[in-house]
This record gives structure tokens, sequence and C-alpha cells, in this order.
């Protein structure tokens, strides 16, 4: 049975996204992923934490729609968002993937421009995403003038400039050092408090998933499967003192320990 | 210290064609070689004045030649790459005869073509099949080349085929696509020089590389030597004029006209 890429869920439901045993086989017939049953609700914060190819980027794809699975069903809330005329899923990938020929507002523009937004409306859409990542000043500059840390800002950017209401992040900051790193995070966690957004975020630090989210997910090696489930449950709105308490390193204890054997099982890891 | 390197070299190629230019006037003189064995580099630049009103008209005549051969294989190269990268089927059907054409020395299909085209349109088909193909198979690079995840952006954000190629794969091609047309530029006068002496042995035409062949039938060798400069001139300035080109549409974002410290 082959799966279906992103039915309509619910307009009712309480869930952002929902999987329901979903497997995706390979044309060269690597199983990646599943079989995995998801649900993530409106407004969570949700980490994928696992060892690299366990399937998490994969499962990001598929709710994006980006691939089709190759059995279940994957339902993801869209109608909210299209109601508003606006798109629904908002994808940051691993690297900042700009385009180098435009500049910083160019490539925010991108998906308005593809959508066909008016221009009026368009400007003002950039101005406010530039502005919540911190890079207004820096419109009208070319990707390569810019740092790591601020290419990642504008994918981000880019990301929000259709007021989503899944954001999508596929171990956005694994390329940045730690001091820019810490910084992003608490940059998205203050624009998440502040925008209400669904976010799925995949990462392979287990500090940074404890960090962010509300709930960890351990996934486990190939094929990826659901491991193990953590309800991080700290105080907000986090912060450095977070960071740094014993809470924290008691939370990221427990996800390291849950991860252990997916790693143990991992040839040269 | 790194100005001064710079300047030398710039500076050796130029003493290095003076050393020869002397040398070789040198020679002649010594020897007393006549004109009609070997001119000196004088002779050359007098007959280079003397022969200007001709000499003028013919570079004129292969200069459009080789433009109408260059603009004919930009667009084709272009045009037949952006079918072939939207239609499989299509660039199954015809990229073989491509290569055949391009593999085929132009110089055993010129006659041929002299035959059946009029020479003017003959001159102008040589240099279009000698030039057409960097300009394709650079474009069909360039549009393969495309960021696999930006494509994926495009494809999340409902991109259609027209709005994909306006707006991600002709804006990456575009470095390849001025690469292959730098290659073209120099190729196109080859093209037409080569039409040109094919149909100059039939005895019409009256473009540069016709001048050389008819001088040297009349032993005016300074005349082939005059004529051979100005070819050379052209190329030289027609890739520096695509080099130019290239450089000031990619200077803003492209790694090739980025200086090295930046």
């Amino acid at each position: 049975m082959a799966g279906q890429a992103s039915s309509e869920l619910d307009a009712g439901s309480p869930l952002a996204v929902s999987l329901r045993g979903v497997t995706k086989i390979y044309d060269s017939g690597v199983a990646a992923l599943g079989p995995v049953d998801l649900d993530v609700k409106r407004g969570e914060f949700v980490s994928l934490v696992g060892p690299s190819g366990c399937g998490k980027s994969t499962a990001l794809r598929l709710i994006a729609g980006l691939a089709a699975p190759t059995a279940g069903t994957v339902g993801v809330s869209r109608l909210a968002a299209e109601m508003r005329g606006h798109h629904p899923i908002g994808f940051v990938f691993q690297e900042p993937t700009l385009m180098p020929w435009a500049s910083v507002r160019e490539n925010v523009r991108l998906p308005l421009k593809l959508a066909h937004a008016p221009t009026g409306e368009a400007d003002a859409r950039i101005d406010e995403a530039l502005a919540q990542v911190g890079l207004a000043e820096f419109a009208r500059a070319y990707p390569r003038e810019l740092s790591g840390g601020m290419k990642m800002r504008v994918s981000l950017a880019r990301a929000l400039v259709t007021d989503p209401d899944i954001l999508l992040m596929d171990e956005p900051f694994a390329a940045l050092d730690e001091i820019t790193r810490f910084r992003l995070n608490n940059d998205l966690l203050a624009l998440w408090r502040k925008l209400h957004k669904t976010v799925i975020f995949v990462t392979h630090s287990v500090f940074e998933s404890v960090y962010l989210s509300q709930r960890v997910i351990v996934m486990t090696a190939r094929p990826g499967r659901i491991g193990a489930e953590f309800h991080v449950s700290a105080t907000e709105p986090r912060g450095e003192e977070f960071r740094t308490s014993a809470e924290y390193a008691a939370f990221c204890r427990q996800v390291s320990n849950a991860l252990a054997p997916a790693y143990a099982g991992h040839a040269g890891a | 210290m790194k100005s001064s390197l710079h300047a030398v070299r710039l500076l050796l190629p130029v003493v290095v064609f003076a050393a020869a230019i002397l040398l070789w006037e040198a020679i002649v003189r010594i020897n007393d070689i006549q004109p009609y064995v070997l001119p000196g580099p004088v002779a050359v630049f007098e007959t280079l004045i003397s022969d200007w009103p001709v000499l003028s008209q013919s570079l004129g005549v292969t200069l459009l030649t080789t433009l109408e051969g260059f603009v004919a294989a930009a667009i084709g190269g272009i045009v037949l790459a952006l079918l072939f990268n939207q239609s499989k089927w299509l660039e199954y059907s015809l990229f073989p005869y491509a290569v055949i054409l391009q593999v085929t020395p132009v110089i055993a299909i010129a006659p041929l073509l002299l035959i059946y085209l009029q020479q003017q349109t003959a001159v102008v088909v040589c240099a279009w099949i000698v030039a057409f193909f960097p300009v394709l198979s650079n474009t069909t690079l360039g549009l393969n080349s495309v960021d696999r995840n930006l494509a994926g952006l495009f494809q999340l954000y409902g991109a259609t085929r027209l709005q994909t190629l306006a707006y991600l794969k002709l804006p990456a091609a575009l470095p390849f696509i001025l690469g292959g047309l730098r290659i073209a530029g120099g190729l196109s006068l080859i093209g037409a020089v080569v039409a040109e002496i094919a149909a100059g042995t039939a005895g019409a035409g009256s473009g540069l590389a016709f001048r050389i062949a008819e001088s040297g039938y009349r032993l005016n060798i300074p005349r082939m030597f005059a004529a051979l400069f100005l070819l050379s001139v052209a190329g030289i300035v027609i890739y520096g004029l695509l080099a130019l080109i290239s450089h000031l549409v990619l200077r803003r974002w492209h790694e090739s006209a980025l200086g090295k410290e930046s």
C-alpha cells in the first residue's frame, strides 16, 4: 500500500501534525523510517533526537510533503494558515540554503514571490520577518557577506515570512559555534513564545533538544523508530539559568541514557 | 611587495613580445631576407597601414560573421539546453546528434555546406556549429547543478515549472552559461575563418581569412601577416569583452568574480 503525502487534519483537531504507521523505504531499498506514530499538538515544541541516519530528517521531509511515505498516513493541519492566505509550513534546512545571487531581502521574499503576493503586503511582511530575527539592517547584504549565524537567521526569516503554523527545522544550528548556537536557541525560544508556532526540531544534540523543547523524542537507528519520549516539564521562560541548573542536567542524563542503545548498535559511532 | 609582483606579471609578457619583435626584425635585416620570403615586423606594420582600406573592410566582414555565428550559437545552445532540461525524451533523442556535430571537424563539413547554402549563410552556419556545443553543454551542466535543498524549498512553496526555471535554475546556471559563452566567442571566430578559407578556395568572399588565402596565392606575404595579426587581435578583444561582461554580471555574488581575500 502506498502512503499518502500529507492529508488534511480535522479543523477542530488539537493536533498540528499526526503520523500514523508511517514508513519510508527508499528506491535503493534502504529502510529509513518506521513504522512511526507521532502526534504533535498545536503550539507544541517537539525535538527529534537520534544518531545520524535514523530517519529524523526523512520524517521532516515527509511532514513537509517533500517526499511521500511508503506506507501510512501523514496528517498536517494546513487549513488555518491557508484560510489566512498563508503557507502552512516553514522549513529551515541544515544549511542556510540561500540563493547566493539574491540579497537578503530577495531571499526572504522568495516564498511570497512564488505565491504571487502583492508587493506592498510582501514588503511589510519581509520587514517584519527580518526584524523578528534581528537582521533589519542587513536587508541589502548578500549571503556571502554574512556570518554563518546570520545566514541561518535569514533562513529562519524566510521560513517565518509566510506566517506558517508549523515550523520544521532540520538540524539548523549544527554547523554553528557554541556561543552562536546558544544565542540562536534563545532567540528561537523567544520567537516561539511570542508567535505560538508548532515547532518540530531535529537535532543530534541532547543538550539542545532538552533546552528547547517541551517534548523530546528519542529515535533508534535505521530504520528510525521512536525509542523513548520525555516531557521536559521545566519552568518557563527558560534562559541561561536553566542551562546551568541541576534540573537541566538531570533531563539531559535521562535523554542520553535513552539514546545510548541506539549508538551501541551503530557500528563506528 | 604584492603590487610589484603584479606589475612583473603584466610586464614580463610585454618584454618577451618586444624582444621577439626585435629579434625577428634583426634576423630579417642581418640576413637580408626578402619580404616575399619573410617580412620583418616593420614591413608588416607598413602593410597594415597601407592596406588598411582593404584589410579593415575584410575585418568588418569577418567580425560580422563571427558575431552572427556567436549570437546564433548562444541562442541555439541556451534554448536547446532549456528544452533538454524540460524534457528528458528530447534530450535522449537529440543530444547524441549535438555531440556528432561537435566531433566532426568543421573544416570537413564546410565544403558541403557551401554547396547547399548561400555562401554568407554557410559561413555563419559553420561558426554556429563550432560554437554552440560549449554553450549547450555548459548550460546543461549549470541547469543540473541546482542546490538540492533549494529545489526542495521551491517544491515546498508550490513553485511552478516556469518559476523554478526563472528564479532558480537560470540564475544558478548563469556562471556556467557565461563560461560557455566565453569559449563560444573564440570558437565562432575559428568557425568563421575555417568557412571563409573553404569558401575562398572556391573563389568568392572578402573576409580576413579569404584575404590570407588570396595573399598567399599572390605571394603577398606581408599582407598575410597583417591579416593574421588582425585576426589574433580580434580573438583577444572578443575574449576580453566576454570575460569583462561575465565579471560584471557575477561580481556581486559568484566566487569566480570575487577577490581571493573576501
